[in-house]
């Protein structure tokens, strides 16, 4: 059962650079074959100032810059009782290398079901580049597998 | 060759997009490429020891090839909002296989969009991702 006081909960904002050798090996992991995910003269020739971040690359800025609060581990969450549920992301602006992008997330509910078998944790990021202009914001259910 | 509003239709299939076969060795990099380091994804020992049969693919490697989907389809600059539920768990050795369809023409903050709807599946026929996204149409 988790403790419903957590909601509300916001994380310092944090700060991470998108860096350019990990866009490269993000491509590659992901058997990315489009040229303007890794190769930046194939970037500009589309029009771009140099490699951009892929749709799901804030999701993984926001791993690079953890949660300083560790909401998970004060409610007792265990990384190996975690699963997503469902993820979301509404783009504002692109996110290209050399950015740096400050995260804030709330944590916007928590619910269970299943009488209990399975919690539900709601979160809610903000992100905003170094000018200060919001690049998107995301949000993710993380589901907490019980007994 | 640029996608119209004009030249799609309600019904209208994406070009389909399916990913190599996931094996340990993709899972290890998406866990070094995306900053997710949760052990359940790549220690076989820790995801028996938490219950699981065995590893398991990152839910956000799959969503990476449907957003693959999207991006084959239009440059990214057009997408105003996507999502997906993870419907089931995406074992290792499948292939993911991405496709979509325009379920809906509309306007909204001055432009012409589309309402996509996105699944992401096993070539085992298992059903792993659902969601839906709104893209912006010239």
């Amino acid at each position: 059962m988790l403790d419903p006081s957590f909601i509300g909960t916001v994380t310092k904002p944090r700060a991470v650079e998108v860096e350019k050798g990990q866009l490269r090996f993000f491509a590659n992991a992901t058997g990315e074959t489009n040229p303007i995910y890794f190769d930046e003269t194939a970037a500009k020739a589309a029009g771009h100032p140099t490699l951009p971040a892929p749709p799901t690359f804030l999701f993984c800025l926001a791993s690079l810059a953890p949660d300083t609060e560790n909401v998970l581990g004060k409610l007792g969450v265990g990384i190996g009782r975690i699963l997503h549920g469902e993820q979301r992301f509404t783009p504002a602006k692109a996110i290209y290398a050399g950015d740096t992008i400050t995260l804030t997330t709330r944590v916007a509910d928590m619910y269970e079901k299943k009488g209990g078998a399975l919690d539900f944790i709601v979160q809610d990021t903000d992100a905003t580049n170094q000018n200060g202009e919001s690049v998107g914001s995301m949000r993710g259910v993380i589901v907490v597998r019980n007994g | 060759m640029t996608i119209t509003y004009d030249s799609v239709s309600v019904g209208d299939a994406l070009p389909p997009h399916t990913s190599a076969p996931i094996s340990r060795h993709t899972l290890a990099l998406y866990c070094g490429a995306s900053g997710d380091h949760n052990p359940i994804h790549v220690d076989s020992d820790f995801a028996r020891s938490s219950g699981m049969p065995d590893v398991f693919a990152h839910g956000m490697l799959s969503m990476a090839f449907l957003a693959q989907l999207l991006t084959k389809w239009v440059p990214q600059e057009q997408i105003r909002h996507w999502g997906v539920r993870f419907t089931s768990i995406t074992p290792v050795q499948v292939k993911v296989q991405c496709t979509g369809k325009v379920i809906e023409k509309f306007e909204a903050d001055g432009e012409r969009r589309v309402r996509l709807e996105i699944t992401a599946a096993t070539d085992k026929g298992q059903q792993t991702l659902a969601g839906d996204a709104i893209v912006a149409l010239p």
